[in-house]
């Protein structure tokens, strides 16, 4: 392993309470999702205090992690895993080591945000499996829940599109340069 | 009592059931439901992994049109949206610098003087309790439920603080006035997989079977909810040989016993899952 001393300072002058972790695998035994992560969440933390870049950048907890906040909740050193889950997603997207597809569902949420103002679901759906390349590779599940969607009227077939889209063009437009 | 309300996008959609039966419940006990104009999406979970600012400046556009109609209240349905904009509130209050770059990208004051609230707040206040109470002509005696309350409207506890963060009994005790039995039950903090429903099913497969077996266990005959995407994935995962169970939004259950049969039938239209058999088995 090759130990990035800067990246971990970066981190915890970010989070500074990541620094507090002492193993104890509360976050852990309460993640929903441990099961599809690479690493565990208490694994996450202590690779970042090492400084494991390399290996927490590549990760796929992140991704699969939901935000849900339950370890954050019950973490008795009150570390802001969350917010550690943010920060790592950022980190990974800029230095281009992003292993899943989860910044994609990002991209085009924020694609119809821009658009229109307001996420017309349908459309976001779409867009989304095309820019995974899945337009065409369906499955069977999804086509059941698409058609029973849409057999109920669940689906708004027209996008709403908002009046003050100026106003959600500015803020984007502030993000770019941000970048 | 007028409060402003705000829908977001799911309720304009697949989620068009909980508008609905919101804003009837809300008739019903005089509260006015002024629907912020123009508003805009929240950002959901798609701004927080991206960037500060624009996770603050999405929902700080809503509130400056509240803040704008002399609003201090806002009402927002949906668990996420409700999430995202107390979150923003709270960062905007605790760090001047966010707020100041939220302010020059708006070109607007943010005053951060609205009261967010989720309708489980604000039905739960003693006086329109009451007048739920007053209201309901159809008890829906013999009906057993569970409520199920998912993440964003308990977790993170400083930022939500709805009620208690492992054991909230505010649907609970909302549900109990129409007179069907509100189970207690473990899993209803748990998480239902969320966004993973348009990139990793399988994953909302699992979380939902999980949920779901802790329903049928606890002996439900339908699961409570009011968070739209945690309603979507329930009703649209369920798989397996057992029979399906219906997946209530809590105003569709004060509304039914407030003797909107009416309203209900066309709710019930929406649902993958009808709940018309378990809510007829009452009567």
């Amino acid at each position: 392993m090759k130990r990035d001393t800067a990246f971990a300072q970066k981190v915890m002058d970010e989070i500074p309470s990541v620094s507090r972790c002492y193993q104890c695998l509360t976050c852990t035994l309460g993640c929903p999702l441990v099961f599809a992560m690479d690493l565990k969440p208490h694994e996450i933390l202590k690779h970042v205090q090492l400084g494991d870049k390399e290996k927490v950048l590549r990760a796929s907890t992140p991704w699969i992690c939901t935000s849900c906040e339950t370890c954050a909740t019950r973490c008795p050193n009150e570390i802001n895993i969350v917010d550690l889950m943010d920060l790592l997603r950022k980190m990974s997207v800029k230095e281009g080591m992003v292993t899943e597809q989860g910044p994609k569902v990002n991209d085009v949420f924020l694609d119809e945000i821009r658009k229109r103002g307001r996420v017309h679901e349908l459309s976001l759906v779409i867009d989304l499996k095309r820019k995974t390349g899945n337009l065409f590779k369906l499955d069977i599940d999804e086509i059941r829940l698409g058609i029973e969607m849409f057999l109920h009227g669940k689906l708004k077939i027209l996008p709403t599109k908002i009046k003050g889209t100026d106003a959600i063009k500015k803020i984007f437009t502030r993000l770019e340069k941000a970048k | 009592m007028k409060i402003g309300y705000y829908p977001g996008c799911s309720l304009e959609s697949t989620a068009i059931e909980y508008d609905r039966s919101v804003r009837a419940v809300a008739a019903q006990v005089g509260v006015e439901l002024i629907e912020i104009p123009d508003w805009n999406c929240c950002g959901a979970s798609s701004t927080h992994p991206v960037d500060a600012v624009l996770t603050a400046a999405l929902p700080a556009r809503n509130l400056v049109i509240a803040e704008e109609m002399g609003l201090d209240h806002l009402a927002i349905p949906c668990a996420a949206c409700f999430l995202r904009f107390r979150d923003a509130q709270k960062r905007l209050k605790e760090d001047p610098a966010l707020r100041k770059k939220v302010e020059e990208t708006l070109g607007k004051k943010y005053k951060g003087t609205t009261k967010i609230s989720h309708p489980l707040s604000i039905f739960s206040q003693p006086e329109i309790k009451k007048k739920i109470k007053q209201k309901i002509v159809h008890p829906l005696k013999g009906l057993k439920v569970v409520c199920y309350y998912g993440c964003y409207l308990v977790r993170p506890p400083e930022t939500t603080h709805i009620d208690d963060l492992e054991n909230p009994m505010v649907m609970d005790d909302l549900i109990g006035l129409t007179g069907a039995e509100a189970l207690d039950w473990a899993w209803k903090v748990d998480c239902c997989g969320a966004g993973h429903a348009l990139l990793r099913p399988e994953l909302v497969d699992r979380l939902v079977g999980d949920i779901l077996e802790g329903a049928r266990k606890t002996g439900a005959q339908g699961i409570v909810d009011a968070c739209p995407l945690c309603q979507a994935n329930l009703e649209g995962h369920q798989k397996g040989p057992d029979a399906p169970l219906p997946i209530f939004y809590f105003t569709e259950l004060l509304g039914l016993a407030m003797g909107l049969e009416k309203e209900a039938e066309g709710w019930w239209k929406k649902h993958l899952i009808s709940p018309k058999k378990a809510v007829a088995r009452q009567r």
